[in-house]
């Protein structure tokens, strides 16, 4: 058949010594390891190999100025290699770590559960006191010892929401990533659990010869299979840890919670929930316990009002329905309109002052009829096809405030809050609906639901006229100089209409009818706007938002008080107490701090 | 042969080679994964009862193989071709991630890797070429033919960032050497090889100066005339022209952690929990075997879960650590034999076809178990393909399986050829 072709065959040999000749070196290598090479042998028998897990100092957590927030702490694990431990004088090892029998037992039993001869966790989080006690003995029972791990530690009792805590890895958290073992940590919540990728560096590993003795001898093979750990990443947060703990100062005993953001970047500079809890608590291996204490608190410590709780705005929505009425080109900053007082209709005007009023009056006294009116006119214009493109014209530039949607940066569990939409209002009313039915919107009532992250974020928008950066914890990593910057937003209305408003929030503290007036800071200028938020369920939440300076705001605030009544009387000197603080790095005006502190009128 | 059936006439050397492998993979699978929560082999719950399972599977499909004509896998070797090329094409568009590189289909419970399909087509498909009466693998066309075949699967493999897999057909350059292409082919293929590595390591630049300098240097040596000036000038062009686009896939076509995972082969990168450290406790496992090893079940590293692809990819430490040299010296044994005898029986065809696909099965095994063994001890860079016959795993040890038995039936029958 292959006659005409000239025959290969002689090839096969070319092929067939070559496979010998691989083969071959595969068997020298392995001569040269398994039989030459001592180092790689071991009798299982005498010496056995431990493999340490090597862990990596977490990264710590500093301030905006450099205060540590968070740092590690070392304690010890003790170990145990259930195949090894063998004739273990039971008595003699119980007394030794100061625990009973049946402790003992279940552990043990547990370990095995989990693996005969890979190392479990025997007890957890040894302190160094009862570790030197301990270690000095450790040698009479094999198959046990010790590894160093570290816990956290904060320095101020202050931001437990915000900095989370870490706690061991759960199975469906094991599943999802491979890098954890059991016994590992994981941040559970806040800083740690979002940048626990970088906060948690890099495992590695130390392998040590042990004998009989359960004795390490040396470092297998001089460490040549060792891997150092990698420590983990600093962060570096936009928080003032002084504003912070000042801010929890001043919340002590009331319900409720502080947002204070950095206009020009977005970062948080304090973010106070009240009631809170110390970071402390819940380290450790006590963890577990106070956790659950906390869950069952009535109080409900856990619950991070800042982010979770929603509040109807109040009077301080009246800011932005200004600005889309004025952008709409229904109203000027000179319209005036008429006021009642309290026999205005629909709606009463809870202050008193003159007739008619214009925009800086009416944000000053916080005039309802005024708002009512210019989002009627704003809702009835000729400039729209028809209501339902005036309501859509509304509800684009209210949800552009970053109202009505969850914040999408290193913030976790933040809730989106509610702004109505058209669909909502269809289906309530059977699609027959007009300014009046829907009202209670031109005065920050009705379906409408805010976080005091939200708005301190519209303070924000506001202070910068126009514009604001998704609010976000980090300022940088520990690594690099370079802060962390985040999206943009930019609101689609013209920045004269700002200067406006702001003019109109600065004489809420500084006209004669202001409703912030008691509250006025000297030499510095501050825009802000009270809010008194019917609660259907107890006493009106006191609100407050603002922005100082005003000319160009370093910070941009939102306090909310639950229950405790008008806007201006608590929410709006804490606010002003804040911003002095941070402004000017200590407060001036002791009377009203110490108002705030004592006044026993609490909250509920 | 008068009244032999099938399996009487089946070479029972090799038949017993595949047997015996196959066994000690499913001991070893056993060996690494065992458990004393599920002590029974036949645990279907665990790795080495479904390993078994498809041992039985693979037997069965064998034997099918055997009872279906022989001239059908002649007949249909661009068939096979043909889909094992669709499902390449399309694993990258269905294809699930298994371990960083998109190379499975998953098909309900079952999921396989075409690029183990391709093998056997690519085996299948450069027989029935070659084979062909009419063909000289002398002259220029047939050459890109027979090149075609092979790297239409690779440029697709490589196209899903699986490396390992598309390194295998490198091996069929030793096909082509023993049907008459010139001895410069495993030269050239050395050096496509040397160059490939080195690109991934070094700057793209830095190589040009050298093979610049290279080439200055042989336009002074060689005899300056036009064909030879010619010649060396195209070599340059194409060894340039291999380097960009070898740079162009790592770093346009690979993903960024595909790049790392190569980084770390090359060293580059170093990783403390990934393929780094596999090596190292893979060749503490085997170390530690000594002479005649630890014992069967009582191998302690290879216990420790620190090898991740323990009952994959680094089965061969179970065999390092628990019988030690001798048992690592029997395996090699095996496989040598199994490859040489496959030669054996190829050169005893009566058929091109047979003989050409014999060789082809022959290089692939002896890539696979050269390769994997060797970088279970740290010969060559970490590259996951499994050890035939031996590593865990359902699709692979079906397609080894299914090559072996096409093979067995093609010599059965190769009495009726005239």
């Amino acid at each position: 058949m292959i006659k005409n072709k000239i025959n290969y065959s002689q090839r096969q040999y070319v092929i067939g010594s070559i496979f010998i000749l691989v083969a071959i070196i595969l068997l020298i290598k392995l001569f040269v390891i398994q039989i030459v090479d001592d180092s790689y042998k071991h009798s299982s028998n005498t010496n056995t190999l431990r493999y340490i897990t090597q862990y990596p100092s977490r990264g710590k957590i500093y301030d905006r100025n450099g205060k540590l927030l968070v740092y590690n702490d070392a304690v010890y694990d003790l170990m145990i290699i259930p195949s090894q431990a063998k004739d273990i004088d039971t008595a003699s090892f119980c007394k030794l770590l100061n625990i009973n029998n049946s402790v003992y037992n279940t552990n043990l039993k547990k370990a095995k559960k989990y693996s005969n001869i890979t190392p479990s966790i025997f007890i957890s989080q040894i302190t160094k006191e009862e570790y030197g006690r301990i270690a000095e003995r450790l040698y009479h029972y094999p198959g046990f010892y010790f590894q160093t791990r570290s816990i956290r530690q904060y320095p101020m009792p202050i931001a437990a929401h915000t900095l989370g805590s870490i706690g061991e890895v759960t199975k469906p958290e094991m599943e999802k990533d491979s890098y954890y073992q059991l016994g590992d940590y994981i941040g559970k919540s806040g800083i740690e659990k979002f940048y626990e990728k970088e906060l948690r560096g890099t495992k590695g590993l130390k392998i040590t010869v042990v004998d009989v003795h359960n004795r390490e001898k040396e470092r297998f093979m001089d460490g040549a299979f060792d891997t150092l750990p990698k420590a983990g990443t600093d962060i570096i947060l936009g928080l003032d840890a002084d504003l912070q703990a000042y801010g929890e100062y001043l919340m002590a005993g009331k319900t409720g919670s502080i947002v204070a953001i950095e206009p020009t970047t977005g970062q948080i500079l304090a973010m106070v929930t009240s009631p809170t809890y110390d970071p402390n608590e819940l380290v450790g291996r006590k963890r577990g316990m106070r956790y659950n204490e906390l869950l069952k608190d009535p109080e409900k410590p856990l619950i991070n009002r800042a982010i979770s709780g929603t509040y109807p705005p109040g009077s301080t929505f009246k800011m932005i329905n200004g600005l889309v009425s004025l952008q709409s080109g229904v109203i000027n900053a000179n319209t005036a309109y008429p006021c009642n007082g309290p026999k205005s209709a629909p709606i009463k005007c809870t202050h008193f002052h003159g007739s008619p009023v214009r925009l800086y009056d009416a944000i000053e006294n916080s005039c309802n009829p005024y708002f009512w009116q210019a989002f009627q006119d704003m809702m009835n214009s000729k400039r729209f096809e028809n209501q339902k493109a005036a309501f859509k014209f509304w509800y684009d530039l209210v949800t552009s405030f970053g109202l009505g949607s969850a914040v999408k940066t290193d913030i976790p569990f933040t809730v989106s809050g509610n702004i109505p939409k058209m669909e909502y209002y269809d289906k309530v009313y059977h699609g027959v609906w007009n300014a009046l039915t829907i009202r209670s919107l031109s005065i920050g009532q009705g379906e409408i639901l805010v976080t005091p992250l939200q708005l301190a974020n519209v303070a924000a928008a506001i202070g910068n006229e126009g514009y604001f950066y998704e609010p976000h914890y980090i300022r940088s990593f520990g690594n690099s100089d370079d802060s962390v910057s985040f999206e943009k937003h930019i609101i689609n209305i013209d920045q004269r209409h700002f200067k406006d408003v702001k003019k109109g929030m600065q004489s809420v503290f500084e006209g004669e009818h202001g409703t912030a007036k008691w509250s006025k800071i000297p030499d510095i200028t501050i825009g802000g706007k009270t809010g008194t938020a019917e609660n259907p369920h107890g006493l009106d939440h006191s609100i407050f938002m603002a922005f100082a300076p005003v000319e160009n705001p370093q910070i941009a605030i939102a306090v909310v008080v639950e229950n405790a009544g008008f806007g201006s009387t608590w929410a709006a000197p804490i606010a002003s107490l804040m911003i002095e603080k941070y402004i000017r790095g200590y407060v001036t005006r002791k009377n009203v701090e110490q108002r705030v502190l004592t006044t026993n009128e609490n909250p509920r | 042969m008068r009244s032999k059936t099938i399996i009487g006439k089946i070479d029972i050397w090799l038949f017993i080679i595949y047997i015996a492998l196959a066994t000690i993979g499913l001991l070893s699978i056993y060996a690494a994964a065992f458990n004393e929560a599920h002590p029974h082999i036949y645990d279907f719950s665990q790795n080495y009862g479904k390993q078994l399972v498809f041992i039985g599977v693979s037997l069965v499909v064998g034997f099918i193989i055997l009872l279906i004509d022989a001239k059908f896998f002649n007949a249909f070797a661009y068939v096979f071709y043909g889909l094992s090329i669709i499902c390449l094409l399309l694993v990258l568009v269905v294809g699930s991630k298994i371990s960083g590189s998109t190379s499975w289909i998953q098909l309900g419970p079952i999921s396989f890797q075409p690029s183990e399909f391709a093998k056997f087509g690519t085996a299948l498909a450069l027989a029935h070429y070659l084979g062909k009466l009419d063909t000289d693998l002398t002259k220029f066309k047939t050459k890109v033919i027979a090149y075609g075949i092979v790297f239409v699967p690779v440029l697709l493999i490589l196209a899903q960032g699986d490396a390992g897999s598309a390194s295998v057909f490198i091996i069929f350059l030793l096909v082509l050497y023993r049907e008459g292409m010139g001895g410069k082919i495993l030269i050239i293929g050395l050096v496509a090889a040397t160059l490939f590595i080195v690109s991934l390591c070094v700057s793209k630049w830095y190589i040009m100066i050298s093979l610049a300098v290279i080439y200055a240097f042989f336009l002074m040596m060689i005899n300056r005339t036009k064909k030879n000036i010619l010649l060396v000038t195209g070599i340059l062009i194409a060894a340039c022209a291999f380097v960009f686009s070898v740079d162009f896939a790592f770093h346009h076509v690979l993903k960024p952690h595909q790049q790392t995972r190569i980084n770390i082969i090359l060293g580059k990168e170093h990783d403390t929990k990934g393929v780094g450290y596999n090596l190292n406790q893979s060749m503490i496992a085997i170390g530690s075997g000594g002479f005649s090893g630890k014992g069967y079940l009582k191998g302690t590293m290879t216990k420790y879960n620190f090898v991740p692809e323990q009952h994959t990819d680094f089965i061969f430490c179970t065999v390092g650590e628990e019988s030690g040299f001798m048992g690592s010296f029997a395996v090699i044994a095996l496989y040598l034999a199994l490859v040489l005898r496959i030669i054996h029986l190829a050169e005893r065809q009566r058929s091109p076809f047979s003989r050409i696909y014999g060789y082809g099965i022959a290089c692939i095994f002896f890539f696979h178990f050269a390769i994997n063994i060797g970088m279970t001890i740290g010969l060559v860079p970490v590259i996951g393909i499994p050890l035939p016959f031996l590593s865990y795993g359902g699709s692979s040890l079906l397609m080894f399986s299914i090559m072996v038995f096409v093979f067995l039936k093609q010599d059965a029958n190769r009495m009726n050829i005239l």
